[in-house]
């Protein structure tokens, strides 16, 4: 267990630089989770802490020692690190027991405690009388654990998954990150987690930082900060289903934008509450609320509902999902089925009803958070 | 993975890859050329022209045209023919006829010509005498040492390389892409014609084109079949030229001048196919497989299957029988007899010191050479395919080039390398032919060592490395163990084509160093037919012993494979 | 009268029966799915709707047309169906444009030259494809891709549409609108849809009516809100959504959590036996403010540990401890939970019930 910190690191490939002085800090005991958008460069930064790629400027400590500057690098199989990869990198020629014990034996430990460790490693991953498999004969879920198990037998300083649970299908995802959690509980291995999947993310990390395409940190913070206070509408959007209903100002009141929107109404939003007048920066801006967060009503109360239209209403299992055209501007709303039938709120396609938007979250033009 | 201090380990193992591959590739094609286009020091164009025109070697190169032209034709019909029906009819048997269809090609080509030409010569050939007695004929009906002998003989050992390619890029193709022609409302023939053809279009041109570079070069056949009546094409002519001047230089500088048209022409079909294959390249391959339409034959299911195995028969086991009894024959020209038979022919063969000496030759070059390329292949592989380093496109280069340069070519650019003008001369000794066989076939062994090499995962190795092995370490542990199939199966793809190779040792045995090929085609030279005969039924059951051997060998590393990639 | 018949079709691949005895009537214009998971003879009966498949038992017609028969011995083959049909892996012809694709059909059926040429415009314009007429689906995306095959399928102005999971290769956002597209081209065209899928999201939002299958047999065929408050079966249950299945101990119709001391009780049917499960899907679970009072609440309130609290975001997941039990509960963010650790009051709104195998 150690932490790991990252100084004004950057690297390019060729003339493109995919990061540009990068900074940030995973606490000893955390899992930290890097969020961004396929091809934004977290990738690179796990292979530069992992020692596959070197630093072009800045860099990267464990446990308080350099690991990594510009000029000299520590290979990997001197950092003490865990790896696991999205493809699971489980080496096909070895049973789980061998794929488990490498490292061990790489480390030339004696043999009888490379046979404890590497049952306790099997009993933690919860792969019990797999021992003797080939990778072949396991499932994906059952390979991701045996590279957990290799991951983590070293007890290494810091453990590095990339993109873990990626190839595995939704329900063995929900049930793989849940496990990943409590074995660091128990092992209290520092980790450092990318990926592409909020879900994952949220459910996941300790902390977590948001990465945009460009490769730039938006936004590092616990999950439930990074998703209730997003830093700008970048990062409200990556996180969840966005509505964004563009707003004009006219005389310290919000009104739908109806140059933005071809055949907007151009509707007046005061009913909504919380409105932020006295903050907000300019003429325009954009309204901003989840589709859970959308209030439906099947009738109107006009001081503090606005006026929508069912779209579109689909029943996805536990989730109602609603498709609201309010004042020509497309809004998804969803609730809980249960919910939506014990309100009687099924309502049928083109029928009016009432919107109120709970939790609203308010942009200036250029995307900042005003709160 | 280029750490600092690893980069020069790096540079050490790209620089002697690189260097590996000027030596026994770059230097002596750029011999060959620099040969073809100055003497004494000057760019020469005229004697270039004046070779070009002189009606011989002009004949010689039309005739090489002609019979590439030909044997592709024919080859790539008959391979996409027999392709399709093995994969999209209920041509019973199915399995076996697959497997049958591969067999013309373990038999030599050349071996399979001197067969041809014991049965099908016009003055003494078998059939021919039979015919001639069965119908009171007075002439023979059939002359098989012309060009178009020789394109029948060459299409049937080649027509494999395109069934193997159309047969595998049917089986592979998604069935959903016919399925959906059919819903639209399409009948099957109609399918056949407008979607499955077009869409295996690319492998039938990729067979074709090996069809097309390898007949070009061939030396076998046409030696055999072609220059008793004076048909020469360039090959057997720049051996002819070099055999009658006794190795003059002269007749080399001729033979290098034939060999860059090779290389032109070579070039030249390679482009072609590299511009018809970019329009048509796409992704036919599915993930979930199903079984493929197929088209009932009815009636015709009998008379197909019939017509298969006939086919099999004329071109494989006629042959071979033939072979034997002549082999077995007390002197040519008698009936097959038994009184006539003798096994003694076959027991000479181990006594002769010269048929011996060819034997033993053949099997430790071969060995020697496979052995040697397999491992230099998997190191300029793994440059190739694992290391980022700068300049690795040389290796790229040199390393598919030998794959268009012809046999003759090689020798040729050997002969120029290896006789004394770097100060090493390895005229008539082995290791002038095993520097060949070398860069012959490099560029097998570093296509299959790459193709296994890029299917081991980058994150496979880096794993290790986060498990604390160095480098070297996860090669030994991760890397060498994953892509032994792969060695294994390139060091067969060496070992077999150069146990019977002709085309290149022709040009550079001496005396003492002859291979098997060369022994036969020799033998069959100076009118011992009947020798030539037994020592290739000795080499065809060696060749044959090894196929099954191997074959066998490569299922059961086949299956592991596909386990293992699973 | 139906415009899809089937009557106890049933298919053997060897030993193994892969589709078994099976009845539906499809009405025309319905959007009918077909759900269940891979291998449970959903794709099979399809193919056997194509007729790529003949039926080893029973009889299929279409608008009262017998198409395969086993006890007429007749089979139509693919060809002559009329049938529109889009695959998983798109099958588009790599070495036709885009045009050609949805010529393709047409030209078979030796329709004239302008004609073609028309509806080739009008397929490709309700499939936004218009600006893509003379690419080559190589150089397309997956959903342009799925898109060419839409559109060649509409072109024949096909009366029955088959869909084999057509969004499966798709990415979660694309699937999502491509979903509605396929309802909007239903809505415009006014063909009938048989779509196969393993995703309950996808079924639900699509069908008018649903079938789910497991093994080769019919677990339930309704509509999807039917199929989602009252499942036939554990199975149907499991595989419409996220689950608990809470072991309980019944005595005198009064179940119990088994291993709490609970004294609450459930209510369950009397047929059930000693031993059942209670089902409930984690949204079906609240949390209860008010003061714990006993066994004589209906719903009870049950006293519970939270193991595990999970923020998604939208929704926070909770895992309690019951007894031997672990439920799991979701709530929107916006309702306040307890934390991890603690003890907490549920109340398990709506009980299904199912035996115990």
């Amino acid at each position: 267990m150690a932490d790991l910190q990252l100084s004004a690191v950057s690297k390019s490939y060729g003339t493109h630089r995919v990061l540009d002085k990068i900074t940030f800090k995973v606490n000893s005991g955390e899992c930290f989770t890097l969020l961004g958008p396929s091809g934004c460069g977290k990738t690179v930064i796990l292979r530069l802490i992992a020692g596959f790629e070197s630093p072009d400027e800045g860099e990267v400590s464990i446990g308080g020692h350099v690991v990594a500057t510009a000029k000299h690098s520590l290979p990997p199989e001197e950092r003490h690190i865990g790896v696991v990869f999205q493809d699971y990198a489980v080496w096909p020629h070895k049973t789980v027991y061998e794929n488990i014990a490498y490292p061990l034996e790489i480390a030339k430990m004696p043999h009888e405690q490379i046979k404890s460790a590497v049952s306790d490693a099997i009993d933690q991953v919860n792969l019990a009388g797999l021992a003797q498999r080939y990778p072949y004969q396991l499932s994906g879920g059952q390979q991701q654990r045996v590279a957990l198990a290799r991951a983590l037998v070293t007890k290494p300083d810091v453990m590095l998954l990339d993109e873990p649970l990626t190839n595995l299908d939704a329900n063995l995802r929900e049930e793989m990150r849940f496990e990943i959690k409590e074995l660091q509980r128990k092992t209290g291995t520092t980790i450092f987690y990318v990926t592409h999947d909020q879900e994952v993310a949220l459910a996941i990390s300790d902390k977590m930082a948001v990465m945009d395409d460009k490769g730039i940190i938006r936004q590092i913070g616990s999950p439930d900060e990074v998703y209730e206070r997003p830093i700008d509408a970048f990062v409200y959007q990556f996180l969840g289903i966005p509505n964004f209903i563009p707003v004009a100002i006219k005389s310290g009141q919000a009104f739908i934008d109806t140059d933005a929107v071809q055949g907007a109404a151009e509707l007046p939003l005061q009913a909504l509450a919380d409105f932020p007048s006295q903050r907000f920066p300019g003429p325009k801006g954009k309204l901003a609320c989840r589709p859970m967060d959308v209030i439906l009503s099947r009738s109107i109360h006009p001081e503090t509902m606005v006026k929508a239209k069912i779209v579109r209403l689909s029943l996805l299992g536990p989730i109602v999902d609603y498709l609201l055209d309010i004042g020509g501007i497309a809004i998804r709303a969803q609730m809980q089925t249960e919910a939506a039938m014990a309100q009687d709120l099924l309502i049928e396609e083109g029928q009016e009803c009432g919107v109120r938007f709970a939790e609203p979250k308010w942009f200036s033009e250029d995307g900042e958070a005003i709160r | 993975m280029n750490t600092g201090n690893k980069l020069s380990t790096a540079n050490i193992v790209l620089l002697f890859s690189i260097l590996i591959l000027v030596v026994i590739v770059a230097v002596p094609v750029i011999l060959i050329f620099i040969t073809a286009f100055f003497e004494n020091g000057k760019f020469n164009i005229a004697g270039i022209a004046k070779i070009l025109s002189d009606p011989d070697t002009y004949q010689a190169l039309l005739n090489s045209l002609i019979i590439a032209a030909g044997t592709t034709l024919v080859s790539t019909t008959v391979g996409t023919f027999f392709a399709w029906l093995v994969a999209r009819t209920d041509l019973p048997l199915k399995k076996t006829m697959k497997a049958l269809f591969l067999v013309p090609f373990m038999l030599p080509s050349f071996i399979g010509a001197l067969a041809w030409k014991v049965l099908l010569s016009p003055r003494a050939g078998y059939i021919n005498k039979l015919l001639m007695a069965i119908f009171g004929l007075s002439k023979a009906p059939i002359d098989i040492l012309t060009i178009g002998g020789i394109i029948a003989i060459e299409s049937m050992y080649l027509f494999p390389f395109v069934f193997l390619q159309v047969e595998g890029s049917l089986e592979r193709m998604d069935p959903t892409l016919e399925e959906s022609a059919r819903i639209s409302g399409a009948n099957l023939f109609t399918i056949t014609r407008k979607i499955t053809l077009p869409l295996v279009m690319p492998s039938i041109l990729a067979g074709a084109l090996l069809v097309a570079l390898y007949s070009l070069a061939h030396f076998g056949v046409p030696a055999i079949l072609g220059t008793e009546k004076g048909i020469y094409n360039i090959p057997t002519k720049i051996y002819e030229r070099i055999y009658a001047s006794g190795g003059s230089f002269n007749a080399i500088r001729v033979g290098t001048i034939l060999s860059t048209i090779l290389v032109i022409s070579a070039a030249l079909i390679l482009k072609l196919q590299d511009m018809l294959l970019k329009k048509g390249q796409y992704q036919i391959i599915a993930g979930k497989s199903m079984r493929p339409m197929v088209m009932k034959l009815r009636g015709l299911k009998i008379p197909l299957l019939i017509i298969s195995i006939l086919y099999i028969g004329i071109t494989v086991i006629l042959p071979t029988v033939t072979i034997f009894l002549v082999g077995g024959l007390k002197t040519y020209g008698l009936s097959f007899e038994l009184k006539n038979m003798t096994w003694n022919n076959y027991l000479k063969i181990f006594q002769w010191k010269m048929t011996k000496d060819a034997i033993w030759n053949s099997l430790y070059l071969s060995l020697g050479a496979a052995f040697v390329t397999m491992l230099a292949g998997t190191m300029i592989s793994y440059v190739i395919v694992k290391m980022k380093v700068r300049g690795k496109f040389i290796l790229q280069f040199l390393g598919v080039l030998p794959f268009s340069l012809p046999g003759t070519v090689i020798a040729l650019g050997v002969i120029l390398t290896w006789s004394g003008r770097f100060g090493i001369n390895l005229y008539n000794t082995p290791w002038i032919i095993f520097v060949a066989y070398i860069a012959r076939y490099m560029a097998f062994s570093i296509k299959s060592n790459s193709a296994s090499l890029s299917q081991v995962s980058d994150s496979l190795e880096e794993a290790s490395r986060a498990c604390g092995a160095t480098h070297w370490q996860s090669l030994k542990n991760i890397v060498i163990p994953l892509i032994k199939p792969g060695m294994i199966s390139a060091f067969f793809l060496i070992f077999l084509p150069a146990l019977r190779e002709l085309t290149t040792s022709v040009l550079l045995y001496g005396p003492t160093t002859r291979t098997i090929g060369v022994a036969i085609y020799a033998l069959n030279e100076d009118g011992e037919t009947v020798r030539a005969a037994a020592l290739a039924s000795i080499a065809l059951v060696i060749i044959f012993a090894g196929e099954t051997i191997i074959r066998k060998f490569l299922a059961r590393l086949d299956q592991a494979k596909v386990k293992v990639q699973e | 009268m139906a415009q899809l018949k089937l009557v106890d079709v049933t298919k053997k691949f060897g030993d193994v029966i892969a589709v078994n005895k099976l009845n539906l009537e499809v009405e025309k214009g319905e959007c009918f799915s077909f759900l269940g998971p891979s291998g449970c003879g959903k794709t099979t009966t399809l193919r056997m709707i194509a007729g790529f498949e003949d039926l080893d038992e029973g009889e299929l017609s279409v608008d009262g047309k017998v198409f395969s028969s086993s006890f007429k011995k007749y089979y139509l083959p693919p060809e002559h169906r009329d049938f529109g049909m889009v695959f998983q892996a798109f099958a588009v012809w790599p070495h036709l444009t885009v045009y050609d694709n949805v010529a393709f059909p047409l030209q078979i059926r030796k329709i004239p030259r302008h004609e073609i040429a028309k509806r080739v415009k009008m397929a490709l314009q309700s499939t936004g494809l218009t600006h893509r007429e003379e690419s080559y689906p190589g150089k397309l995306s997956g959903g342009e891709q799925q898109r060419i095959a839409l559109a060649r399928a509409i072109a024949i102005n096909p009366k029955v549409m088959l869909l084999d999971e057509p969004l499966s290769n798709l990415d979660a956002k694309l699937r999502e609108e491509m979903r509605f597209e396929i309802k909007d081209l239903q809505k415009k065209f006014g063909f009938t849809i048989i779509y196969v899928t393993h995703d309950q999201a996808e079924a639900m939002a699509l069908s008018d009516r649903m079938l789910v299958m497991d093994h080769g047999i019919v677990q339930q065929v309704g509509h999807p809100l039917e199929i989602y408050n009252k499942p036939a079966n554990k199975f149907v249950f499991s595989f419409i959504g996220l689950s608990n299945f809470i072991p309980v101990n019944i005595e005198e119709g009064k179940a119990v959590i088994d291993g709490s001391n609970e004294t609450a009780s459930f209510e369950a049917p009397l047929e059930l036996g000693k031993k059942a499960f209670l089902a409930c899907r984690p949204s079906e679970v609240d949390f209860v403010e008010e003061p714990y009072t006993g066994a004589n609440q209906l719903p009870p309130a049950i006293r519970a540990r939270v193991a595990r609290r999970t923020y998604l975001g939208d929704i926070v997941d909770y895992k309690v401890a019951v007894g031997n039990a672990e439920i799991r509960i979701q709530k929107p963010r916006r309702v306040q939970g307890p934390i991890e650790g603690s003890l907490c009051t549920i109340r398990i709104n709506r009980t299904l019930w199912y035996p115990l195998e």
